[in-house]
Order: structure tokens, then C-alpha cells, then sequence
């Protein structure tokens, strides 16, 4: 067991940008499926499906569920790289900056914390900044237990805020 | 039907979300949301990871936690923040359900802003707590 996860090297990514992506367009069969998806079995409401519906709202047309995930399949920024299809490249920061990850042999989400600003809407393209927020150390009951904090800042093609979210990773 | 924002006190309870859980489900959103793992994917991947079979996904009970407060708020409510943990898996077969209290209700820049203490539980065994969460909603 060591006394430690973190690692110089780790140390010196905390505030790093670890990420930045931009999503296609979303499109309107992109949130009724999406919608379709999390209200299986029941049927989804109409704000997100029926456009006659949703114009008669305050949103004054269709919007996507505040927790919908523009990013899913393939980033228009993975496209301009080349990328058709993703590969599991490792889980946490480190392998994305591609420094040595921590000695740890189980992952769990611990969690997310999310303000919502502006709703997504069809035609909307959402970039995505995440940044390394810190790492905290614990002991639990399985032993030394390692906290890293992401956050992720989305904003759309206006560049007003949609959500701004912090998670958290759990490494032992 | 969206609740009237003069009928909510603290100790409101939200109508629960309530969903019986399984590949039916998983696999939906596995599609929307490019999520094929193989633990939610396969009993014989869950069992290897010493859960009793597949176990659906964080984030699908992340979503039943935003339908059961927008079910509760309507179109014209606003969902300000939201926060969860995860605690304990939701196997494959269980019947889960989402349910909220109201914590607090205050009059914020001509917006009646309410807190809610969220959580989404086994509906067979309620005092276990997948996804304890909190929620702060803006009603029209």
C-alpha cells in the first residue's frame, strides 16, 4: 500500500485544460430519441417531440432535456481529427494527458454536481471545456481512496452558458 | 399536470418516478447515449465485477431524477442545479423509484425558487439509497 496516489507529475496537471470538444449540430430526432430513450416505457412529453406543441410554451419551440448529452457517438472535433469511431483509451486524466495514471485497481463515478443556464435547442453546437480540478486523498474502508474533481464548462454557438458541471472520480 | 407554485410548502412531496429496470430500458439508452459497457450490457460482465448480474447505468438514474422533478415543475418550470452521488447499483430486474421532498421555498428576483431533497431508491426495500441527490427549481 502506498502513502500516496498522487504523483509529482499528477500534481502538476491540476488546473490543466483536459479536454475541449465541439459537438455536431443537434438535431430534433437527436432529443425525441434521446427523450424517447429515458421515458421508456412511458411516452415522452410533448415539448420534446411535437414542435406545434412545444412553439405554444415559454420555450417557443422544441428544447432537449437539461440532461442531454450532445456528445454521444462522434464529436465534430474528433471528425476534423480524423476519428470515426472511439476507442477506449483508459479512464481518468491522466491517461488523457498521457502521463503515468495511479496505481489504483477499481474506478467509480462519485458523483456530479450541474448548473443548468440556457436550454439546448435543435441547430445548437455545444462546445465543451473540461479542466482538471483537483485530487484529494482519503482513507476508506477499502483502503487509501483517490478523489479527482473534473469541470466542465458547455456553451453554445451564441456562447451562452447551457450547464456547468463538476464530477467526481473515485479511485482505490 | 404541473403543480400550482402557491400550493408548495415544505414537506411537499414530489409524485415519484417510478421505472421496473432492464435491458429494455438500458439498452435505449445505450443507444442514445453511445454508453455500451459491458457491465450493463451483459449479466456474465456484472458477475465478473462480483454484482449479482448487469446493472444499469449512473446516469440513466441521473435522467429518472430530471423527469421526476420535470414531471413535478411542468414545461414552464426551470431546473437551476442538480447534484448527485452514486451509492449502490441498480440490478438488473429492480424496480427504482425517484422521489423528492420539498427542503425549502423562498421568492428570489420574481421567481418562486424551491429546494428539493431527491433520491432514487429500490421500491422494494425503500431505505436503499442508490442515488441520494438535491435539486433548486425556478417555478413559473
Amino acid at each position: 500500500m502506498s502513502d500516496t496516489y498522487i504523483s509529482p507529475q499528477m500534481r502538476d496537471i491540476v488546473g490543466l485544460e483536459l479536454r475541449r470538444s465541439t459537438s455536431f449540430p443537434i438535431t430534433d430526432s437527436d432529443i425525441r430519441r434521446w427523450a424517447i430513450a429515458v421515458y421508456y416505457p412511458e411516452p415522452a412529453p410533448r415539448l420534446f417531440w411535437d414542435a406545434e406543441y412545444a412553439a405554444g410554451t415559454k420555450h417557443g419551440g422544441i428544447v432537449a432535456p437539461e440532461e442531454f448529452n450532445p456528445f454521444a457517438w462522434l464529436t465534430q472535433t474528433e471528425a476534423d481529427a480524423g476519428v470515426s469511431a472511439r476507442a477506449t483509451t483508459g479512464f481518468g486524466p491522466e491517461a488523457t494527458l498521457g502521463i503515468e495514471p495511479p496505481a489504483t485497481t477499481a474506478i467509480i463515478n462519485g458523483g456530479t454536481e450541474v448548473e443548468y443556464g440556457v436550454r439546448m435547442r435543435p441547430g445548437d453546437v455545444i462546445t465543451s471545456v473540461t479542466i482538471l480540478g483537483e485530487y484529494r486523498e482519503r482513507e476508506g474502508r477499502l483502503g487509501l481512496m483517490l478523489f479527482s474533481t473534473t469541470e466542465d464548462t458547455w456553451t453554445n454557438q451564441r456562447g451562452e452558458t447551457v450547464k456547468t458541471s463538476r464530477g467526481t472520480l473515485i479511485r482505490y | 399536470m404541473a403543480v400550482d407554485r402557491n400550493t408548495v410548502t415544505v414537506g411537499t412531496e414530489l409524485p415519484p418516478f417510478v421505472r421496473t429496470t432492464d435491458f429494455h430500458n438500458w439498452n435505449r439508452y445505450a443507444a442514445v447515449n453511445d454508453e455500451f459497457v459491458p457491465i450493463h450490457m451483459d449479466d456474465e460482465a456484472g458477475r465478473a465485477q462480483g454484482f449479482p448480474g448487469a446493472f444499469g447505468m449512473g446516469n440513466l438514474m441521473w435522467s429518472y431524477l430530471h423527469n421526476l422533478v420535470r414531471d413535478w415543475m411542468g414545461d414552464d418550470g426551470r431546473l437551476v442545479t442538480m447534484s448527485c452521488s452514486f451509492r449502490a447499483p441498480n440490478n438488473r430486474g429492480m424496480t427504482i423509484e425517484a422521489r423528492g421532498t420539498v427542503t425549502a421555498v423562498r421568492d428570489e428576483g420574481g421567481e418562486r425558487v424551491v429546494d428539493l431533497d431527491l433520491a432514487v431508491v429500490d421500491h422494494d426495500a425503500p431505505d436503499t439509497v442508490l442515488v441520494p441527490a438535491t435539486a433548486t427549481v425556478a417555478l413559473p
